[in-house]
C-alpha cells in the first residue's frame, strides 16, 4: 500500500511519518515513533489507556486516523515532564499511591492534564467526568481522584507563589 | 481498509469526491463510530472523506429562532455551548452524557444522527426538539426531519454516506415559556448504552400546556415519538396526577427487545413511564424558569 506523509506537532516538535495510509494515531505512536507510554488497552474507545491530548483536548488515540492528525498538536505521557522532573500530576500520583500496575496510568494522567491546564479549579464532579472514560481495575479510583486534587492544590500554591503558571 | 484519506476544502468538493468513487469513499466526521464499524468489516472502503477542513460546518449559531449546527460541530461543544445550554437544554444534557469526554471531544452530534442508533444519547433529544437535517448530494439539497432519516431495520439511515453528506443540522430554539430535558437510566454513567432514555419539550401558557413532543428509546429501531401521552399532555393543566396518568401513555409507543446488554423487555416497559414522567417534570420546570 502507498504510503503517505503525516506532519505534526509532537509534545512541542514537528515531526514527519511516513505510515500506511490507514494507521491509527495510536500505531504510530508506539510503532512509528517508538512512545511506547500510550497503551492499547481495548482499541475501541472504551478503556481510556490510549489517551493523547490534541489541541488541548483528551481523546483516544484508538479511535483517530493518523491521517487526520495532519497539522495538529499533539501531547503524549512522554512529554509531560519537563526535562525529567516531573509534572506535578505524575508527582502526585506517586506520593498518593495512585499507581499500581501502572498500565491505565498514563491515559489518566493524560485526562487529568487536559482537565487541569483549562481548569485549575476543577471540583470534585468535574474530576471525575474527566476521568470517566478512563478503566482502572487496580485502585478504586480513589487514590486517583485523591491524587489529582492533590496536583491542583500543588499548581495553585506554584502559580501563587509566582512560579509556573 | 482505506486507501486515501482526503480533506475536500469545501462541501461542494466532499459531493463530487463521493459521487466519482462508485460508492467506495464514505464521509468521515469524529469517526468514533466509523472506525469500529470498519474495523468490523461492516463497510467497504477506498477513501475517506473527512469534513474536518470545512469550516462552515464548524458553526452553532442562532438565525430566526433556529439553531444552526454543522457537521463538525462535536458532543464537547454542543455540551458546553451556553446557547445550546440556554435554548436547547435536552440536546445539551443528551451531548454531556455520550460515551465519555474522550469521545465527546472527537464524536459529533451529525454522526450521531447518521450512525441511526435506536437510542443515541443526542438523536432522541433531537427528535423531541423538532430537528431537521440539511442533506446535500451531487443531486442536490434536501432537509429531513430526524425520524425520517432512520430506515426500517436496526440501526439503519436512509443517508448514505457514500453518496450524500448532512451539513447542518437546524433546532428550534426554545422561545418564552418553553423548556425541554433529557433523562436516561443507565448501568453505569460513563461510557454505557442507555438502558432507555426519553427527551421532553414542553410549550406552556401559563400553567396549561400547550404542546408536549417526547422521544424515547432504545424500544424500535430508532428513536419513537409517544404520540399517546403527548396529545393527552397537550391542552391538560401542567399538575402532578395529568403529567403522572400522561406518561403511562408512553408504553403505547414502546416496544422493546430483550437485550442482554439493555435489559429485558418486560423490565424496560415496566420503567419506561417512570422515566417519561421525570423527563416530562423536568422540561415543564425548565419552561416556567
Amino acid at each position: 500500500m502507498k504510503k503517505i506523509t503525516v506532519n505534526f506537532t509532537l509534545n512541542g516538535d514537528a515531526v514527519e511519518v511516513s505510515c500506511e495510509p490507514d494507521k491509527m494515531l495510536v500505531d504510530v505512536l508506539r510503532e512509528n515513533l517508538f512512545l511506547t507510554g500510550t497503551k492499547i488497552g481495548c482499541r475501541e474507545g472504551e478503556c481510556g489507556a490510549c489517551t493523547v491530548i490534541i489541541n488541548g483536548d483528551a481523546v483516544n488515540s484508538c479511535l483517530i486516523p493518523a491521517a487526520k492528525v495532519m497539522g495538529k498538536e499533539i501531547q503524549t505521557i512522554e512529554g509531560v515532564a519537563d526535562k525529567g522532573k516531573l509534572h506535578p500530576i505524575q508527582a502526585a500520583f506517586i506520593e498518593k499511591g495512585a499507581v499500581q500496575c501502572g498500565f491505565c496510568a498514563p491515559g489518566i494522567i493524560m485526562s487529568a492534564k487536559a482537565l487541569l491546564d483549562k481548569n485549575r479549579t476543577p471540583d470534585r464532579g468535574e474530576i471525575r467526568e474527566a476521568i470517566a472514560g478512563n478503566i482502572c481495575r487496580c485502585t478504586g479510583y480513589v487514590k486517583i481522584e485523591d491524587a489529582i486534587r492533590h496536583a491542583v492544590r500543588v499548581l495553585n500554591e506554584k502559580s501563587a507563589r509566582g512560579g509556573e503558571k | 481498509m482505506w486507501q486515501k484519506y482526503l480533506f475536500p476544502e469545501d462541501v461542494k468538493e466532499a459531493v463530487s469526491i463521493l459521487s466519482s468513487s462508485n460508492g467506495l469513499a464514505r464521509v468521515i466526521a469524529g469517526g468514533t463510530d466509523l472506525m469500529l464499524d470498519i474495523e468490523g468489516g461492516r463497510h467497504v472502503i477506498e477513501k475517506l472523506v473527512d469534513l474536518s477542513r470545512i469550516e462552515e460546518l464548524d458553526q452553532i449559531r442562532e438565525e430566526n429562532g433556529i439553531i444552526k449546527i454543522g457537521a463538525n460541530v462535536t458532543c464537547t461543544k454542543v455540551a458546553t455551548s451556553e446557547l445550546i445550554q440556554r435554548k436547547a437544554p435536552a440536546l445539551s444534557q443528551g451531548a454531556r452524557k455520550l460515551g465519555s469526554k474522550q469521545i465527546r471531544n472527537i464524536a459529533t452530534i451529525v454522526g450521531n444522527v447518521v450512525r441511526a442508533q435506536p437510542a443515541a444519547d443526542t438523536a432522541v433529544p433531537l427528535v423531541a426538539l423538532g430537528a431537521v437535517v440539511e442533506v446535500v448530494s451531487a443531486n442536490g439539497t434536501r432537509t429531513m426531519k430526524i425520524l425520517d432519516t432512520y430506515g426500517a431495520g436496526f440501526a439503519e439511515s436512509n443517508i448514505d454516506s457514500t453518496s450524500e453528506l448532512v451539513t447542518f443540522l437546524y433546532v428550534p430554539a426554545h422561545g418564552e415559556q418553553e423548556g425541554s430535558a433529557y433523562v436516561r437510566l443507565d448501568k453505569r454513567k460513563a461510557l454505557s448504552l442507555p438502558v432507555l432514555n426519553v427527551a421532553c419539550k414542553i410549550s406552556l401558557a401559563g400553567e396549561t400546556i400547550k404542546a408536549a413532543s417526547i422521544a424515547m428509546g432504545p424500544v424500535g429501531p430508532g428513536p419513537r415519538r409517544a404520540v399517546d401521552a403527548e396529545n393527552a399532555l397537550a391542552g391538560s393543566n401542567t399538575s402532578a396526577e395529568n403529567i403522572h396518568s400522561a406518561a403511562q401513555l408512553v408504553r403505547n409507543q414502546c416496544d422493546p427487545r430483550n437485550s442482554l446488554v439493555r435489559g429485558s423487555k418486560r423490565y424496560r416497559v415496566a420503567v419506561i413511564s417512570e422515566l417519561a414522567e421525570r423527563a416530562i417534570l423536568q422540561a415543564v420546570a425548565c419552561a416556567k424558569a
